[in-house]
């Protein structure tokens, strides 16, 4: 099983939601958090004084799927989250050891 | 007749603005005295007797010999609405206005010291407050025949004593001034807590509140504002005695139609004084100090530009030409103000803020204050569209020339603009560039100024209101030190003044 965290831009959260659904993910689990990365942030004046802003709004999504789908779900995402511009995010991997249903019991991919 | 005039001004200012040519244009599209100035002379020859009137601040004993002349109830309508509309613009206006300009975690502090100075202000003003201001004492400070208002309302007869206004033989009903005058008295005070936002006890910002108020405010209006009324002018001897038991800058003939000194300049140098003394916000210039809530910032400047409308159409003190000079001066100026800050800011800074519009809406209400009843249209264009870059100055390049913690721009924007349309007044006031002149109450007619003197006399009222509300305010903010001290404890001040002074959050979402 894996752990497929990914960093995109808060618009592409619904190309990537519908993108994951078409090869058959079953949920994702969505937050919205700042960062920074290699895109620059921006400055924003109040009056005279100036702010840089250095971390910039993105959404984080949270997807466990079978090992198996995993070349799948990383096409998908990084084909929906592209604009090809500066700042479209990362996708993370890691193993998943356990999942557990809670109101079934189950457990394993089966509890995917 | 009127509208003929203010059309042809408004139109010879606009040729000259988009000409760019000097204030030279102006002369030849107002050869005529204002209009305002005789709609102000009609009732002196209408009216019966006059001269035996007793002047707005004399004892009501003296109402009851003459028989008391019946204030007209249009005059005591808008008197009334517009002293709501000064309520209006005070809280919530300023409150918000403020309020978004702060973080979050301090809203509900900016809130709740612009609400209680409001009350406490109101509460000192019957007390003292107005007959300190008022009454007749001596150049500076009023005397004590109104302490707790007394003698304006007399219940064996059922009459309030009439206040004089600007016109002989035309009165409003004292009370309807007494209100009035105070919720000026309560927003000026006010107007210093966003230099000091942020960051002081709030039991300090009460006890210098009403120091100031005492010490400031009450002498700068008896000074600007108290004379005996117009009907005491009955010839040249009877003016003099007048003008000497007038207030020091009245009687320096100083023009101040709706604050400029005793308003805007008072509190903008209280402010700037009170962000030395106290200090900078902690973070200040590292961490970022980013407005909460731009939309409750605009909501109130807008609140304040409505309320404003009662603020100087309303120091007409009758709903007569003057005021309507004032209300269009208002609107016209302020909104030249706007465009002006905004297109300063688009060209230096890059991009037109909604702040920046905001602001720039404040100080053209700010720098017409004064003016507005004393200059013609074309005056208040160009006062106006000044302010805008002149205040927009205020807040960037002055500011870091000061390097005060002046959180909110009270100097910037109040005591600049203040400035600013203080001296204007006296250069847009002659007949040449559209101005009012003024009345000679004696030979009941409309006289010229000339730029020069007038200027000189709005300088020294600029220069009486920057110091003596600089030294005061030094003074009670030191009193306030030294006996509660100003400023709360840095972990305090970190937590933010919500939960720690008021033990409430302004947002639980």
């Amino acid at each position: 099983m894996k752990l497929v965290t990914a960093i995109i831009k808060p618009f592409k959260l619904d190309d990537v939601r519908e993108a994951l659904s078409e090869i058959g993910v079953q949920g994702i689990t969505a937050t919205e958090v700042k960062g920074f990365g290699r895109q620059k942030g921006h400055t924003e004046l109040y009056r005279g004084a100036e702010y840089v802003v250095d971390f910039l709004p993105k959404v984080k999504i949270d997807v466990a799927i079978k090992a198996e789908m995993l070349d799948r779900v990383i096409e998908a995402i990084s084909k929906a989250a592209n604009t090809g511009k500066i700042g479209d995010g990362k996708i993370f991997v890691s193993s998943l050891e356990q999942v557990v249903r809670i109101r079934t019991g189950e457990t394993g991919p089966d509890a995917i | 007749m009127k509208m003929s005039n203010i059309k042809m001004m408004l139109a010879g200012a606009m040729l000259a603005l988009l000409a760019g040519l000097p204030m030279m244009g102006l002369a030849d599209e107002a050869p005529a005295p204002a209009a305002t100035g005789e709609a102000m002379m009609a009732p002196a020859a209408t009216e019966a007797a006059p001269a035996e009137a007793a002047p707005a601040a004399e004892p009501a004993v003296e109402e009851a010999v003459a028989p008391a002349p019946t204030p007209n109830k249009g005059d005591t309508s808008w008197m009334l609405v517009a002293t709501l509309l000064v309520i209006m613009m005070s809280i919530p206006g300023l409150a918000l206005f403020y309020g978004g300009l702060v973080r979050s975690k301090n809203m509900l502090s900016v809130l709740m010291q612009v609400f209680s100075i409001f009350a406490l202000i109101t509460v000192l003003w019957a007390i003292y407050g107005y007959s300190l201001a008022f009454t007749q004492g001596n150049a500076f400070f009023g005397g004590f025949d109104r302490l707790f208002l007394s003698g304006i309302y007399d219940p064996v007869s059922g009459m309030v004593a009439n206040a004089a206004t600007f016109s002989k033989g035309v009165y409003i009903p004292e009370f309807a001034f007494v209100a009035f005058q105070a919720t000026f008295a309560a927003i000026t005070v006010a107007l210093i807590v966003g230099a000091f936002a942020e960051r002081m006890k709030f039991g300090a910002v009460l006890l210098f509140s009403a120091l100031w108020f005492t010490f400031s405010y009450l002498p700068m209006a008896h000074m600007v504002w108290f004379w005996p009324g117009p009907d005491a002018f009955t010839d040249a001897d009877a003016a003099t005695a007048a003008v000497a038991a007038s207030g020091w800058l009245f009687a320096k003939g100083a023009l101040d139609f709706a604050g400029g000194t005793v308003v805007h300049i008072n509190a903008g140098v209280a402010g700037l004084v009170g962000a030395y003394v106290i200090g900078k916000r902690v973070g200040y210039g590292k961490e970022s100090f980013t407005p909460h809530s731009l939309t409750m910032t605009m909501i109130g400047a807008s609140l304040l530009w409505v309320g404003w409308f009662g603020f100087n159409a309303g120091s007409a003190l009758e709903a007569g030409g003057t005021a309507t000079l004032a209300f269009a001066n208002t609107l016209i100026a302020t909104a030249a103000a706007v465009l002006s800050w905004t297109f300063a800011e688009w060209l230096l800074k890059g991009k037109p803020s909604m702040l920046g519009a905001a602001s720039g809406a404040v100080a053209g209400l700010v720098a017409i204050t004064p003016a507005c009843g004393w200059v013609g249209i074309g005056g208040g264009l160009i006062i106006g569209a000044l302010a805008g870059v002149v205040c927009f100055w205020g807040v960037t390049g002055l500011k870091k020339m000061l390097g005060a913690d002046d959180a909110l721009d009270v100097f910037g924007v109040h005591a600049v603009g203040g400035i600013l349309g203080a001296l204007l007044t006296g250069v847009f006031n002659t007949w040449s560039l559209g101005g009012t002149g003024i009345i000679d109450y004696v030979n009941n007619t409309i006289v010229d100024t000339s730029i020069g003197t007038q200027v000189w006399i709005q300088a020294q009222a600029v220069l009486t209101a920057v110091i003596w509300s600089g030294v005061v305010a030094f003074i009670c903010y030191k009193i306030v030190d030294m006996t509660i001290g100003l400023r709360v404890p840095e972990e305090q001040e970190r937590e933010g003044l919500d939960t720690t002074s008021h033990g409430e959050r302004a947002y639980n979402l």
